[in-house]
């Protein structure tokens, strides 16, 4: 291995931090949007009807989710439905261990494993007025009775092209943006969040 | 706007989508037999009906597959979707039922 060096890295939307805390609300129509940076994230591509995407899914711990919008947790991964045979798995570990135990699993069958980690950020959208926040740009319908905690879905924000995966039921939702896109969504948030200061207008 | 069911997200609106001309023209099969005009046949000279039209659409913002979409050209009315491997689907009331 090489020698181990400074972590450089600056985020795609570092230099915006403080414009989001800047807009979080608190109370009953309170919502908050931070970055979180630098999560691992691993683009995996097999036959869906193969042994392989079995042996995957067990070396990930839960099996692949076979539908759009559903997800598949254990440990620290998560794997999201990207397409028939596509899979992006979330990680808490190290890019390089996750993408080393998944090609281990793949062996020599036809499939990839990439990391894409570098592709796109994160944004965490959070509290009782996040789905309104949402529901102003989103063409789905995030209605609890069509999407719920542990869907992830492939759609748009405003005029970007997203990852949407809804964490938990606060709600809390997190948004996976092209980097280079991910100005514009912050900046889009921010500006969508900012009526939730005032009054609720009747 | 019109609302496709892709094959494997369900229905999404028409701005997660590509257009891509009209399906089912097959690439010639033996390409260095045809006359020019046979080529131009084959790359520019497309159907233009009024009413049920199959067509391509890519679903470039969910799973990014193609797939095939039966629309009437009159009334846009999204008949019905299939995977590229799946037939033309037959249609019971060809048109719609108005």
């Amino acid at each position: 291995m090489a020698e181990p060096t400074i972590d450089g890295r600056v985020s795609p939307l570092a230099h915006l931090e403080e414009r989001m805390r800047a807009a979080a609300v608190t109370g009953a129509r309170g919502v908050t949007l931070v970055e979180r940076p630098f999560l691992t994230m691993v683009d995996l591509r097999v036959d869906p009807a193969s042994e392989t995407a079995d042996r995957i899914g067990k070396a990930l711990g839960a099996p692949l989710p076979r539908r759009c919008g559903h997800t598949g947790a254990a440990g620290p991964h998560t794997t999201l439905w990207l397409g028939p045979d596509e899979w992006l798995v979330l990680s808490r570990a190290e890019a390089s261990q996750v993408t080393a135990e998944l090609k281990d699993a793949l062996g020599g069958d036809p499939g990839s494993v990439v990391d894409v980690s570098a592709n796109r950020t994160t944004l965490e959208l959070s509290g009782p007025a996040a789905r309104q926040v949402l529901e102003k740009g989103c063409p789905l319908d995030l209605h609890p009775r069509a999407f719920g905690p542990g869907r992830a879905v492939s759609t748009t924000v405003g005029p970007v092209a997203v990852l949407l995966w809804q964490v938990d039921d606060t709600p809390t939702y997190r948004l996976f943006p092209r980097s280079s896109f991910a100005d514009h969504l912050a900046r889009w948030l921010v500006d969508a969040m900012s009526e939730y200061h005032g009054p609720e207008v009747p | 706007m019109l609302l496709i069911t892709c094959p494997w997200c369900g229905p999404r609106d028409e701005t997660e989508y590509h257009y891509g001309g009209q399906a089912h023209v097959p690439y010639p099969e033996t390409p260095a037999d045809l006359t020019d005009e046979q080529w131009a046949e084959y790359v520019f000279y497309r159907d233009n009906p009024k009413g049920p039209f199959a067509e391509r659409w890519m679903h470039g913002i969910g799973c990014r597959r193609w797939f095939n979409v039966l629309r009437d050209t009159a009334t846009h009315e999204v008949l019905a979707s299939y995977r590229l491997d799946e037939p033309r689907p037959e249609l019971p009331q060809a048109g719609g039922n108005r």
